[in-house]
């Protein structure tokens, strides 16, 4: 593991309409290689953060700097930095009236100028690491939750990413789909990516993530190793959600 | 018996063979087939714009920074509401007889004008079958072409239109089919249609059982077929619906 800042987020802020406040400064570092877990009980603000980290929110206040640019500059444009950026999404999100091959290259040949045999050829590289080339002709409806969610990932990695987001992606599926997903996640960690994983899974947490955040009412109230999180934490509301999940 | 079918012959022939009154009814015919495609043609043109300023206008509500295209796009939005508003919200024949009568009373292009009338009303209601369109898509959809790296026109072209095209289109089609019958009004100012058509006929005869009928006919045929390829086109899009 390096340790130069791959993303910079400070300060970060974010009101929704009604006076709601679902981040109240966050500041972090995350480093290239690093596999950042973010956990916390619902409404607390985790997946907020992760969607404000390719400003799919928007932010209120706070800056994100991404390869050293500041991506929440407006004159930024913030298309080009969203391709280094792969998002997993809970709900897959795949595009329904497209086949698995063409939801994993139409991205890469429209953005990228790739040809469509260099895309296809990656995509088909990709669905064999999966284990899912028999499906490539498939529409999504055809697929199970679980064969979706590694589709939707396999999908953000044809544009070569430098970092993975990952929001809730095993929370809508059924529980035997579970760990077929996860698999590709750790496969991913081992290879060196990238990963900010906002999840309940906390089994992945603790064998995968390189660094635990604990996030509650919009704040970072406790980060630190797994082994620090999960066997001495330190505040009493982290105790208390983990008393409650684990 | 008899007698009674001698009755029909002759008032077919007063009516339509007679100083080749048939041909009220076909440039009638002509003329309602031109209005309805030009109004059509309008109707979606516009309706693809509004419904395009509208659904920016709203998607975007959270993501976008205040400043000056947010206030330029909220004027256009504005502008849509107003223009819907106004064109759902009043009679098509008093519209029709506005343009041809007030505005462009100059002109005596009837077949233009009913179009130019027809084509404005249509936009209205094409516009919000379209808006309904967008908004029924999955905001999932969206977030998930913005995150590839697609920009707002990019992630509309490549994801979202697409899903909505096979959506809307039966839709669309059941205004089309709609916009036909409308169009029988024309004669409000007298564009010669096929509803005028058949009435001036009757004008001349005095008899008004043969060219209504006529008339009317000629409408459920066309009606029919175009129902015919609805039901066509719906099915073949449920088919390949994956």
């Amino acid at each position: 593991m390096t340790t130069d800042v791959l993303i910079r987020v400070e300060g970060l802020e974010k009101h929704f309409k009604g006076n709601i406040h679902a981040l109240n400064g966050v500041s972090v570092d995350i480093r290239r290689g690093e596999v950042v877990v973010v956990i916390g009980p619902s409404g607390s603000g985790k997946s907020t953060f992760l969607r404000c980290l390719n400003l799919l929110e928007m932010p209120s206040a706070g800056t994100i700097t991404f390869e050293g640019v500041d991506i929440t500059d407006p004159k930024v444009n913030i298309n080009l930095h969203r391709q280094k950026m792969g998002m997993v999404f809970q709900h897959f999100n795949l595009f329904p009236n497209m086949t698995v091959l063409k939801n994993m290259t139409c991205a890469p040949v429209t953005l990228r100028k790739k040809s469509k045999e260099a895309a296809e050829a990656q995509a088909k590289q990709l669905l064999e690491r999966v284990g899912l080339s028999d499906r490539a002709g498939a529409y999504p409806n055809q697929l199970s939750g679980g064969q979706k969610q590694r589709i939707a990932i396999v999908r953000a990695l044809c544009m070569e990413p430098d970092v993975m987001l990952f929001d809730e992606p095993t929370s809508a599926l059924d529980p035997e789909m579970v760990g077929e997903v996860l698999d590709v996640m750790k496969q991913l960690a081992r290879e060196g990516m990238t990963m900010v994983v906002v999840t309940h899974e906390m089994g992945f947490a603790r064998e995968v993530g390189d660094r635990v955040i604990f996030m509650d009412g919009g704040r970072i109230i406790e980060q630190g190793t797994p082994e620090k999180m999960f066997e001495h934490p330190e505040n009493a509301r982290l105790k208390e959600f983990l008393g409650k999940i684990l | 018996m008899q007698a009674w079918f001698e009755d029909l012959k002759a008032q077919f022939d007063l009516n339509f063979i007679q100083r080749n009154r048939w041909r009220f009814i076909t440039t009638g015919l002509g003329n309602t087939l031109l209005i309805t495609l030009f109004a059509l043609l309008l109707g979606v043109a516009i309706g693809v714009i509004i419904a395009g300023v509208r659904s920016t206008y709203d998607k975007t509500a959270d993501t976008a920074r205040p400043g000056l295209g947010r206030k330029v796009l909220g004027f256009f939005n504005g502008l849509c509401k107003v223009y819907i508003t106004v064109l759902r919200g009043t009679p098509v024949v008093v519209q029709l007889m506005i343009i041809c009568l007030v505005i462009f009373a100059w002109s005596d292009n009837g077949v233009a004008l009913a179009s130019l009338a027809f084509g404005l009303n249509s936009g209205a209601y094409v516009a919000e079958i379209i808006r309904g369109g967008i908004m029924s898509i999955d905001n999932g959809q969206f977030e998930a072409g913005r995150s590839l790296g697609f920009n707002y026109l990019q992630t509309m072209w490549h994801v979202v239109l697409p899903q909505v095209i096979k959506n809307v289109l039966p839709s669309l089609m059941n205004e089309f089919i709609a916009l036909l019958k409308e169009t029988s009004v024309a004669g409000y100012a007298a564009v010669r249609d096929l509803t005028y058509g058949g009435n001036t006929i009757a004008g001349q005869t005095y008899s008004y059982f043969m060219p209504l009928i006529a008339v009317a006919l000629i409408y459920l045929a066309l009606v029919m077929s175009l129902t015919w390829v609805v039901g066509r086109v719906e099915r073949r899009l449920r088919s390949n619906d994956h």
